[in-house]
């Protein structure tokens, strides 16, 4: 049936046809120029919110406002050099490199591991779901605010644990050098990039592959690995790229927990890239903010830029 | 076989697991009910041995948590709202319209999603500035109230409906809006139901930008109010934690009320976004 409509115009080339002469109108804006007030408002809120800004950015980061005299001059590339210059800055950026080669990996291991063991058909596994599945709605400034409180080094709730172990008082995010690792921790658990979003999201691929493949491997117990490794992992593979790129990205751009936290500190030990942005446009500092941020744009991109050339690759190659 | 086992040894991997996710969200709970001298233990108690509303009194008669809850429903609603019209519109020019420069506007929204969201902060700020909305809820709403991924997640699901239908009602002499508002919309419910929980989820917890475009106590956010109350407050815990409880309750609800719309949403943005 559907192949004798198959070969019909499609409607828009069909309204098209009758005018092969176009009104200027028409020749300007394309077929259906109603079109456009369809895409409008996101038009007007996308070029204008998102991309006009990414020009604008780069026109910031190499000039110098003075907010009280309110004058505008032209610095060349000195906001960037002065940004390397910073000690916070080149810290700011250690410990989001630091941060990011601890959680991503962790994150997705975690996440496929609990995937894969809540991948099953047994008594209680929607309760196990939801409750594995929670953390993600919790906001991350929430997220924040009460780990900060779990892991306070005077009545936070960790020291009990610790204490009935019988191991002694942590300083926790007191202490600069715990401080990241426990944002780590803190970042595993909650949010849209927890251990929990990283199983939502594998455990939906796993139930798109082939249930006899995955019975049969339940039931002869010496093939699971073989089955794991040759028909699940494979199957797996573009879902763990996207959430390599995804976990990395939203590590980098790490800020709500450590706003609900640690606001950077003690010291400066928990600043984060995105957090030295924050506070620049907090103290007006415009011109070095714009700098900063074409700084981790410029490493997400070369980022984006090479998992996608890596994705072609695997694909000619397939 | 299944059935021959009693007792499934993954409950031996699950239940711990599970526990230990849902620990801090029950600690949350039960903390929010303790009174301070129960908190500022070391020590501390785990479980109380009697409960105290001392938190939740605070805050109802010393925060400005109704206010805050109120801004943060209205961003949110309204960007719900906004997403739904302008992202199901644009979502379905793209994939049904053909008009001048509609590639390059898709290349463009593409892009946004690669573009990382601090390089426009300093050039929304002015421009919010400019337009006189900062320190107003309209500085949160108005960078969200079109999504990107909306828009790009609703033309995909629009391409993958069948065509033939619309061109019967179109060869019936409907219009376009008509086709779009009676056949197509209809048919897309669960992707604008994904739409819809991912901008609730994001406008609700968006921290970010508000922390930037806002700076008076009457037009926080709950996010925001909470952490300012935090560090105003820091003693007074068991407040914050009422605070907390309150904030990720509605989340929680909705969250329970609709697990699996909820749960097929978080993985198709990943998947298709």
């Amino acid at each position: 049936m559907s192949t004798v409509f198959a070969q019909a115009p499609r409607p828009t080339e069909a309204a098209a046809r009758p005018a092969p002469r176009r009104r200027p109108l028409q020749r300007l804006l394309g077929e259906t120029p109603t079109a456009w007030l369809y895409v409008l408002p996101a038009a007007i809120i996308i070029v204008g919110l998102a991309i006009v800004p990414v020009a604008w950015s780069a026109l910031l980061s190499v000039q110098d406002k003075d907010p009280i005299a309110e004058t505008t001059k032209y610095v060349g590339l000195r906001n960037y050099s002065d940004l390397f210059d910073d000690p916070a800055f080149s810290g700011a950026i250690k410990h989001t490199l630091i941060y990011a080669a601890a959680f991503v990996p962790l994150s997705i291991i975690g996440g496929l591991a609990l995937a894969l063991a809540l991948n099953r058909r047994i008594r209680f596994i929607g309760i196990y779901r939801t409750l594995a599945f929670v953390p993600v709605v919790v906001s991350a400034t929430i997220q924040g605010v009460l780990f900060s409180f779990i892991f306070d080094d005077q009545f936070g709730v960790a020291n009990a644990l610790l204490h009935t172990v019988g191991i002694g008082p942590q300083p926790f995010f007191a202490d600069g050098g715990q401080a990241l690792a426990l944002l780590v921790v803190a970042s595993l658990w909650a949010g849209t990039s927890c251990v929990s979003f990283c199983a939502v999201v594998f455990l939906a691929a796993l139930q798109d592959v082939p249930k006899e493949l995955s019975e049969a491997a339940s039931i002869d117990g010496a093939r699971r690995w073989g089955t794991f490794r040759h028909v699940t992992l494979p199957a797996l593979a573009p879902v763990l790229v996207f959430l390599v790129l995804w976990q990395t990205v939203s590590a980098i751009q790490l800020f709500d927990i450590v706003y609900g936290s640690t606001a950077g500190g003690p010291g400066n030990s928990t600043v984060v890239v995105v957090y030295y942005i924050y506070r620049s446009i907090r103290d007006s500092a415009y011109g070095t903010g714009a700098a900063a941020s074409y700084v981790v744009a410029g490493g997400l991109m070369a980022l984006t830029a090479l998992a996608w050339l890596g994705q072609r690759r695997r694909e000619q190659t397939a | 076989m299944r059935r021959r086992l009693p007792f499934d040894p993954w409950h031996l991997v699950l239940a711990p697991v599970c526990a230990l996710l849902a620990a801090p969200l029950a600690w949350m709970a039960l903390s929010s009910f303790m009174n301070n001298a129960q908190l500022n233990r070391f020590p501390p108690t785990i479980i109380p041995g009697s409960l105290h509303l001392d938190g939740y009194n605070y805050l109802f008669d010393n925060a400005a948590l109704p206010t805050w809850f109120l801004n943060s429903a209205i961003v949110s609603l309204v960007c719900v709202v906004g997403n739904l019209v302008f992202c199901s519109t644009a979502g379905y020019a793209f994939a049904r319209l053909n008009f001048r420069g509609s590639k390059a506007l898709l290349g463009l929204m593409v892009a946004t999603l690669i573009v990382p969201f601090q390089l426009t902060l300093i050039p929304t700020f002015i421009i919010m500035e400019h337009l006189g909305l900062i320190d107003t809820l309209g500085a949160i709403i108005v960078p969200s109230l079109v999504m990107p991924f909306g828009v790009l997640l609703l033309r995909q699901f629009f391409l993958s409906l069948p065509r033939e239908v619309e061109e019967a009602a179109w060869i019936d002499g409907c219009s376009r809006w008509k086709i779009l508002w009676a056949i197509v919309l209809p048919l897309a419910r669960p992707a604008l139901a994904t739409v819809a929980i991912v901008t609730f989820l994001l406008t609700w917890n968006d921290v970010s930008w508000p922390a930037i475009a806002i700076s008076s106590e009457a037009h926080d956010t709950l996010p925001l109010g909470i952490a300012s109350f935090k560090s105003r407050a820091q003693t007074n815990q068991s407040a914050i934690m009422a605070a907390n409880v309150l904030t990720t309750l509605p989340v929680l609800l909705a969250f329970l009320a609709a697990q699996r719309a909820f749960v097929r949403s978080i993985a198709s943005t990943a998947v298709k976004g």
